[in-house]
Order: C-alpha cells, then structure tokens, then sequence
C-alpha cells in the first residue's frame, strides 16, 4: 500500500497531490508579497513630495527590462522542459532545463551589478523608505530566483534518474517546479512597473 | 521519494534514528511535536509562575522589571506559538487527520518530517534568546514597534532578533504543516468519506490550516521589515522625528501602526487558530459520550467556514485606540460583532447536543464539558472589547488579560487536556486513570477561575496589564490590589494538580491493561478500523471504506448504541 495520488490526479478533485501541494504553497506566497505590496503602497502614501520619485529616476530601467527579459523568457523555457518529458524526450528536456536555469542565474548577476551600482553610489536600504521597499522586495524575490535554481539544478542532474523509474512522477516534477517558477516570474511582473515605472 | 517509496513496500528494519528521531511516520511525528510543545508549555508555565509570584509580592523584587518584561513577552509566545498551535495541529492534527481520513500518512511525508524539525529549530531560536547579552525579547508578544525596534538597536545577538529569526522558522514550519494537512484532507480521504461525512474534528483542521496558511505570511514579511529596520538600519516602522531619552533617533518616514496592522492581520486569524481545533475536539467526544449525533451538524461546519472567513476582517479591533478613526473602526465593530455569530452556532450546537443525551461522565468529557462555560465566558467578555466605545476603558487592562486567557487557557488547553485523555488509549494502547484524571479536572477547573476570574475585577478597575509591581504604584488600583495575591494562589493551585496530570501521563504507559481497539465504542476511523495503537507506517492494514457519517449513534432500531463508519448499510 503506497499513499494515494502521489502520481495520479484524484477524480474528484482533478489534481495529484504534490500540484494541489504547489498551489497551496503559492497562495501562502502571495499573502507573503502581497503584504510587502501593502507596505508599499502605505509608505508610498506617507512619504512626503518627490521624495519617491526622485529616488525611483535613479534605478536603471533598460537593465531592468533586459532581466524581465530573462525571466519572461526563463517562463517559457520551463514550460518547454516539462512539454519535452510529456513527449518523452529527456535529452530535450536537460537542453531546455539548463536554458532555464542559464537565464535565471543571468538575471541574478544582472541583479547583483545592478546592487553593486547602487551601492557604489551611496544608496542603501537606510537612505529613505523607498530604498528600503525596493531592496526588501527585491532580494526577497531574488532569493525565491536562488530557491528556484537549486530546486531545478536538483532536478537537472541527480532528480533526473527518476526519468528512468517514475517517467510521470518526475514529469509531474518539472510541473509543479514550472508553477512555482511562474510565480516567481510573476513577481516581478508586478514589481517591475511598480518599483521602476509606475512611482 | 523514491528511497521512501520502497520503504512502505518492504517495510524492513529501519535504525533507531529513522524510526524515532527522523521518522517520516505521521504518528511519530506528531508525538514529538506533542511531546516537545507539553515541554513548551510547561516552560511557559513556569514563567508565568514568577510573574505571578512577583506581582503577588511586589515588595520582594523576586524577579527584576527587565526580568518581568522577557518573561511576559516570552510567555505569549511560547504559549502561543510553541505551545497550544503546535499541540493542536501538528501532534493532534499530525497524529488523527491521515487516520480519521482513512489515509496510509500524510501526503507528503518527508515535508511532514521537515516541518517538526524547522519548529523545534525555531524554538531553540527563541530559547536562545535568554543567553543574549540582554536576555530575551522584552517587547511583548505582540512585538510593537518602536519599542521592539529599539531593543538592544543594532544588535545581531539580541533577543528581539532572536524572536524575530524564531518566528521565521516557526511560520515556515506552520506553512509546510498547514498544506500538508489541507492536501492530506482533499486528497486521501477513503472511499466514500464524502465531504459531509469527515468528522468535525477534520473540518476544523482543515478551517484553521487554511488560516494558518494564509495569515501567517503577512506576519512573515512584518518579521522580515523588522529585522530590516533593527539590522540595516531602514525605518519600515519608525516615524521621523522619534526622540528617546533626549536623543533624536536616526529612523525617518516609517509607520508603527503598519506593524500592527501586519501583526493583528495574522494575529487575529491565530485567535481562530487556537479555538477551532479545541472545537473540534469536543465535538468528537461530546458526541461519542452522550451517544448522540452532532446537533446541527451541518450549521456547524459553515459556521467554521464562516468563521474562517470573518477571522480575516476583524484584526483593527485590536487598534481601536491607536486613532485611526471613526469610520473604520465601525467598521471592525460591525465583523467583530459578526464574527461572534457563528461561535455562538457552534457553542449552542454543542449545548443542544447534551440535551436528552446519556452522558459519560469519563474524564475526556468532563474537560470537554469544563471547555463550554469556559469558553462561553471568554467568548461573551470579548463583547464589550469589539466595542469600541467600551474598549476605551478597558483596552490594555487585565480585563483583556483574563478575556482571552478564558478563551484560551480553560477553553483551549482544557479541550486539548480532553484530546489527550480522549486518544491517549488510541496512541499508546494503554488508558489514562480515571481518578487522577478527574482530581486533575476538578482541580485545574477550580484553580483556573480563581486565576482568572479575579483580573476581570481588577481591568475594570482600570489596572494596566504588564505592570512589574501590579499596581502598587497606582492610586486606582489600591482597592484591588487583594485580587492579585488570589490570583496567585490559584496558579500556585493550578501546578499542583497540573502534577497529577504529569504522573498520569507518563506513569500510564506502565500500565499493565491494554485499552481496547474502540475503547469508547466510538464510530469514526481511527477507532473502529485501526488497531490502538495503529500499525506503524500504514495505519491500517487494507484502506476502510466508509459508509455512512460520522455521528451515527444511537440510531433506532439496532442492537448497538453505535454503526461505525465503515458498517456497510445493509450489514446494519
């Protein structure tokens, strides 16, 4: 006797256990950012004239454009990956896979130069609220991004074996990690206007 | 998964390590998380008694004032969240839920295992902080900026950074547990277990795991703001201008009240957390020893629905007097006064369901008859608090104090208390002794109100709550002040027979009589298709199919008083 659904949708509810599992994580997660969005409409409220603003024109946009990029693109590779085990072709799959993966550690090196600048001039978290929203908001997206790397990393190299055992459980897998990745992407769909255009 | 996968096939030996320290085994895990918040809550227990002993000698300065303020802060939250959320879901969720569903374990395990080890992680976090050069968070459990801000400011090795680290884990631990839970409902419940058909005890589970899973976030990135504004200097809840001791302090634009919108937005739904699965609790064993079904059914689990829904709409009822005006709080008036309904469904259930019923008197029930009036009483003094007109008067005085310490104290813990009497025989195989289990109630019962009771005296007489000396210092509270050392005399009582709980509890594992399979001829799963205690890593030998609700007792027209559910209905 095994537990139930670990591979198979349940009929009733149409889902296996781990996408129900994936989308219950991703609604806690939304509570998560859609507090922090909160914070930041609140202190954006609060703030006193231009001061937002002021600080928003300094962040560079074209980089940031260039990561949405990445990541919209990174979206579509995942989707691929898991299309490519549907039409059971590991080796396409690990192609597609590692693209992703490429892309997102692409986007956080961006990330990161685009920190350093930042930095470099004088701006940190401690300079006014709009620094510390953005740099919040940011890196605890960005960590999400690393989180997401080591779980397809993971999958790209010692996971992948299930292929040859469970070919649907781990295509399931490469689902549920796709979900949470366009979450991710998501994310920052949202923060992207709203941190660099928008304010 | 694919190791584990094989270990349910072939079930050889496994280490003593895997099979007791990292089990993947529901029913191992939810005895550590049992076992670990008891200890929890003994701690927090402890606590209490010093500062019940200094408030009832304020002359001995038996603990000092930055003493009593980390023991405060520390007793909320480890009674809280180390103590009742963990007891109540993770061991009596982790241990019934896959069991009365009809499952094999959990849905996921492994995430299972891991969400025990991050809490027990988080709570060495927050123990930590006693070692801190200054002692532990003394912000009280609600963590108020600035002054939590403030605290030991700038410091990494500080108790308010430990709090607020502790937290971090102890919510993630809750999120991996809660959808665990909410997967394990939708998805493995036997053949035939229909919606209508799982017990309350799982309705309530799955309410408070959806509260657990979407409140408690917000606080995570309140958490993740403050340790921002005490590590890299950012001001998230720090206004400008904020001047302490002389010293204009280096924060400019934040907003304290932020955090307590934060804070009170999970906050609140945890009210709902700690009472629901106490409700749930009862209704298991209310309905087994009356041997009546559930009143109103039914009403009762949309009133929890309902419940679980409102519980997102009240939380500015507890910042009635920070000024946010009139408008809003008529608002949160209005939910809370709402919200209030469909407790008292449920309640009222559970007093209509005596009515006419052939009750035993076991300890179980006694502590789930103890929890009704109990709870009755925190649930009816919270009224004048919703009100916001009342709620001037006794905002922050002990009348708030012994408002939800009825609701949570004789209210929650003693259904949990009922919860372990109720399945220890289903855990451990052996049964609890009566005698000292019902010396243990009586007891508890009588001590608890002389605790409690008289801090209702003593908020309306305006007296503030987290004061060192308790009120000496104040004109107002003189004529009172009596009420304090009856209170500490009650908790003084309250240990007493809290030992006998203690020695029932363990010295009943050496009891020589094994407790039957359904020991009280009850008709959900666990006891009448698992064996006491149930076979280790499966729980039942082949999955039962169910046939009929949970509650059929006494149903007319049969020779026994009760049809489990797994009797077929032309078998009855």
């Amino acid at each position: 006797m095994d537990i139930p659904y670990t591979v198979k949708p349940r009929p009733d509810t149409g889902v296996y256990n781990g996408k129900m599992g994936i989308w219950l994580f991703l609604a806690s997660e939304v509570m998560l950012f859609g507090a922090l969005f909160s914070t930041l409409i609140l202190l954006y409220i609060g703030s006193p004239e231009g001061v937002w603003h002021n600080s928003v024109k300094k962040l560079n946009v074209p980089v940031a454009t260039l990561n949405t990029i990445l990541l919209i693109t990174s979206s579509v590779t995942i989707v691929m990956s898991w299309a490519s085990l549907k039409m059971n072709n590991l080796g396409r799959y690990k192609v597609f896979m590692a693209v992703t993966i490429l892309l997102s550690v692409g986007f956080l090196v961006i990330k990161g130069f685009e920190y350093g600048e930042k930095f470099s001039h004088g701006y940190f978290p401690k300079t006014n609220t709009f620094y510390a929203i953005y740099f919040t908001m940011t890196g605890l997206h960005a960590l999400h991004i690393i989180g997401g790397v080591v779980v397809n990393l993971y999958l790209l190299l010692p996971g992948a074996k299930m292929w040859y055992t469970e070919p649907e459980r781990f295509t399931n897998r490469i689902e549920c990690s796709g979900l949470y990745w366009h979450f991710v992407d998501l994310v920052w769909i949202f923060l992207f206007p709203i941190l660099y255009l928008m304010l | 998964m694919a190791e584990h996968h094989h270990d349910h096939n072939d079930h050889h030996d496994e280490g003593f390590w895997r099979k007791y320290i990292f089990s993947v085994d529901h029913k191992v895990i939810g005895i550590q998380y049992g076992i670990t918040s008891l200890f929890f809550l003994l701690v927090g227990f402890c606590l209490m008694l010093a500062m019940r002993w200094q408030l009832a000698n304020p002359e001995s300065a038996f603990i000092t004032q930055d003493q009593y303020n980390m023991f405060g802060a520390m007793h909320g939250t480890i009674m809280v969240f180390l103590g009742v959320v963990p007891l109540a879901v993770g061991a009596f969720g982790n241990y019934m839920v896959p069991i009365q569903v009809g499952a094999p374990d959990m849905a996921f395990p492994r995430l299972n295992m891991a969400s025990y080890w991050v809490y027990f992680v988080g709570g060495v976090v927050m123990m930590l902080g006693f070692l801190t050069p200054g002692g532990a968070a003394q912000s009280g459990w609600t963590s108020y900026a600035p002054l939590s801000v403030l605290a030991g400011k700038g410091a990494f090795w500080d108790g308010q950074t430990m709090w607020l680290l502790g937290m971090i884990f102890l919510i993630t631990s809750s999120l991996l547990g809660s959808a665990n839970i909410i997967v394990t409902i939708f998805q493995l419940r036997a053949p035939g277990l229909t919606f209508m058909r799982l017990p309350f005890f799982i309705w309530t589970q799955l309410v408070t795991s959806f509260l657990l899973l979407l409140a408690f976030p917000p606080l995570e990135a309140a958490g993740i703001l403050q340790l921002m504004d005490r590590v890299a200097g950012t001001s998230f809840f720090m206004p400008s201008g904020l001047v302490v001791s002389d010293v204009v302090q280096d924060y400019s634009g934040g907003s304290p009240l932020l955090w307590q919108h934060l804070f009170w937005f999970l906050a609140h739904p945890e009210v709902y957390v700690l009472i629901l699965p106490a409700m749930g609790i009862v209704g298991e064993i209310i309905a087994n020893n009356t041997r009546k079904p559930l009143w109103g059914y039914k009403s009762m689990v949309y009133a929890s629905i309902f419940l679980g829904f409102m519980s997102f709409m009240v939380w500015a009822h507890h910042m009635y007097m920070t000024g946010m005006g009139t408008a809003i709080s008529a608002f949160f008036q209005a939910t809370t006064m709402i919200i209030s309904i469909p407790s008292v469904i449920i309640l009222t259930a559970f007093f209509i369901s005596l009515w006419g019923g052939a009750i035993r008197f076991n300890t179980p029930m006694l502590f789930a008859l103890g929890f009704l009036p109990m709870f009755g009483i925190g649930g009816l003094t919270g009224l004048p608090l919703g009100l916001n007109t009342s709620d001037i008067h006794l905002h922050d005085t002990y009348y708030v104090i012994g408002h939800f310490h009825y609701v949570v104290a004789p209210g929650t813990i003693f259904a949990l208390f009922a919860g372990i009497y109720y399945w220890y025989p289903k855990v451990t195989g052996k049964r609890m002794n009566e005698t000292l289990g019902k010396i243990h109630f009586f007891g508890s019962m009588i001590c608890m109100n002389l605790v409690f009771m008289p801090m209702f005296g003593m908020g309306l007489a305006g007296v503030s709550r987290r004061l060192w000396d308790g009120g000496v210092s104040y004109a107002h509270a003189q004529e009172v002040l009596n009420l304090n050392t009856f209170s500490t005399h009650g908790a003084i009582g309250l240990a007493f027979f809290q030992l006998f709980f203690i020695f029932n509890f363990f010295g009943s594992l050496f009891s020589k009589e094994k407790a039957d399979d359904n020991l009280w001829q009850a008709t959900t799963l666990e006891w009448c298709a698992a064996p006491s205690p149930p076979i280790p890593h499966l729980n039942f030998a082949t999955i039962p199919e169910v046939h009929r609700g949970p509650y059929e007792y006494s149903v007319p027209g049969h020779n026994t008083d009760f049809l489990p559910q797994t009797l077929k209905k032309t078998e009855a």
